[in-house]
């Protein structure tokens, strides 16, 4: 049994969060998310042209997504430049985490996209990755249904931990079960799932990630409100 | 692409000493700053550099690694710079081409050849086990003159970096405990690159000037004047004249890039 967290967190609070926008002035939208010692900054360029050409698609825009973690941002040894393939599968889940929210139809021939660099990493960087690319993407004035919120939920010992961090994750082996949602709607866009649960438990946690995406979601919208508050 | 326009104008505005932002030609824009420690945890050295609008981090990583056989008793240093998509529209994914190459080599030359980390002191077994200093920059917003900024932001970091916990015998490095022992630093170097355009000299060029300038001059110099590494680029030449101004201009102002770096 797992009684007490080792960042003397409470089962159902998240680690705390910082969050801005318009942090990367080249980019057409940029927000930069924490959460305890994982930070993601997010930049979004387009609707642009989409090369090279062939991948062109006269019916949709496509979204197209780059998790990168920075050589020195993992817990361990320098991380190698390039993509690797939990790289490449992390942008792809990224990616269809984000579709929903946006009309692509709207882009003929164009390419939306979004890179994403992690400066510092402790657990949770996909969800991070994702908090931060929805608010690059409102800040990009790109139209959307919704922002897009995300939170890791682990079960840790047969404990349910909301926001696990990379002690529960690695060292205590915790299932990770990262889940971005849409938050007025509740539906969900992201789920994965690394590790044993029984269903009933599984349900418990998907629970306890929407409660804690709601929370993350009042940040986002509170980032995207002052910089617009600021830009007067 | 920069048109011709741009290119005529910027150059107009030069002949006369003055710039499109207002500022001198010798002068830096501000903020000039650096913010230590943006990766605390994770790296073992980090910090953020803002010059005007332009931003870059680097970070440290090390590792314990066989020396080189030319070099059994020193350290290593490996420093790399990835140009971001995030950081430029103009900037694509893939495998570092030439420009962030040559700007790696040349910060790369500035804290080699300045000697200002102490490569012995990185020995830990001579010809088994060194110590090898990873330094990786990312600009996240380019706004021109990355050569300075992808400097300064290296040197900050190295200067940032402490030892993470090493055990000898059973050769293993514990990234999650930090020591208090930094890096070994005798003196750090200010590395400055001037632009010519025309017959104009000017530093720390925004990006329309970093895309139409005639020819660079990247000076590094550590704080008696001695110069350290030196890198020409662009398609003009100089006359002798030419770089003997430049090279003043490099230690001149080299001052004021110590400075930031020993705030």
């Amino acid at each position: 049994m797992y009684k007490k967290r080792n960042d003397g967190r409470k089962f159902d609070e998240l680690r705390p969060i910082q969050a801005k926008t318009g942090v990367v002035k080249r980019a057409d939208g940029s927000a930069m998310f924490k959460i305890g010692n994982t930070r993601a900054i997010a930049a979004v360029y387009g609707p642009r042209e989409l090369h090279p050409k062939f991948l062109q698609n006269p019916e949709k825009g496509v979204l197209r997504c780059n998790y990168n973690m920075m050589g020195f941002s993992g817990a361990g040894e320098r991380v190698r430049p390039g993509p690797n393939r939990r790289a490449k599968e992390l942008s792809m889940v990224i990616e269809k985490s984000l579709t929903p929210v946006l009309d692509l139809t709207a882009y003929p021939n164009a390419v939306i996209d979004i890179f994403i660099e992690l400066v510092e990493t402790d657990a949770g960087t996909r969800c991070a990755a994702i908090c931060a690319a929805a608010m690059a993407l409102a800040d990009a004035g790109i139209p959307m249904k919704d922002l897009v919120t995300a939170v890791s939920v682990g079960d840790a010992e047969g404990t349910l931990c909301l926001d696990i961090n990379a002690y529960e994750d690695c060292d205590m082996g915790a299932t990770d079960i990262p889940i971005a949602i849409m938050p007025r709607t509740g539906e969900v866009t992201l789920l994965q799932l690394d590790g044993k649960i029984k269903k009933e438990q599984l349900k418990e946690a998907i629970k306890m990630a929407i409660k804690g995406c709601k929370e993350i979601y009042e940040i986002q919208k509170k980032a995207l409100k002052e910089r617009y508050q600021n830009d007067k | 692409m920069t048109s011709k326009m741009i290119r005529d104008y910027i150059t107009s505005l030069v002949s006369k000493g003055i710039r499109d932002d207002g500022r001198k030609l010798l002068e830096y824009r501000k903020p000039m700053t650096v913010e230590y420690g943006v990766s605390p945890k994770s790296a073992e050295g980090s910090a953020k550099v803002q010059i005007g609008e332009t931003e870059v981090v680097a970070g440290v990583k090390m590792e314990v690694m066989e020396p080189f056989p030319d070099s059994p008793d020193e350290g290593n240093l490996m420093v790399n710079v990835e140009l971001l998509p995030l950081s430029n529209p103009e900037f694509e994914l893939g495998p570092p081409g030439i420009e962030a190459i040559e700007l790696a080599r040349v910060v790369d030359r500035a804290i080699r050849e300045s000697k200002c980390v102490d490569m012995k002191k990185l020995c830990i077994k001579k010809g088994e086990k060194v110590w090898t200093v990873v330094v990786d920059i990312y600009p996240l917003n380019d706004n021109g003159n990355l050569f300075d900024a992808c400097a300064l932001a290296a040197l900050a970091a190295v200067k940032d970096a402490k030892f993470p916990h090493y055990d000898e015998k059973n050769d293993k490095i514990d990234y999650t405990k930090k020591t208090e022992k930094k890096l070994p630093i005798i003196e750090l170097p200010a590395s400055v690159t001037v632009l010519k355009i025309k017959d104009s000299f000017l530093i720390d060029p925004n990006y329309e000037e970093t895309q139409i300038y005639d020819a660079r001059l990247t000076v590094a110099s550590l704080k008696d004047g001695t110069i350290c590494a030196l890198q020409k680029g662009g398609a003009d030449s100089f006359t002798l004249e030419d770089i003997d101004k430049m090279i003043d201009i490099g230690i001149d102002k080299g001052k004021e890039f110590r400075k930031v770096l020993e705030k």
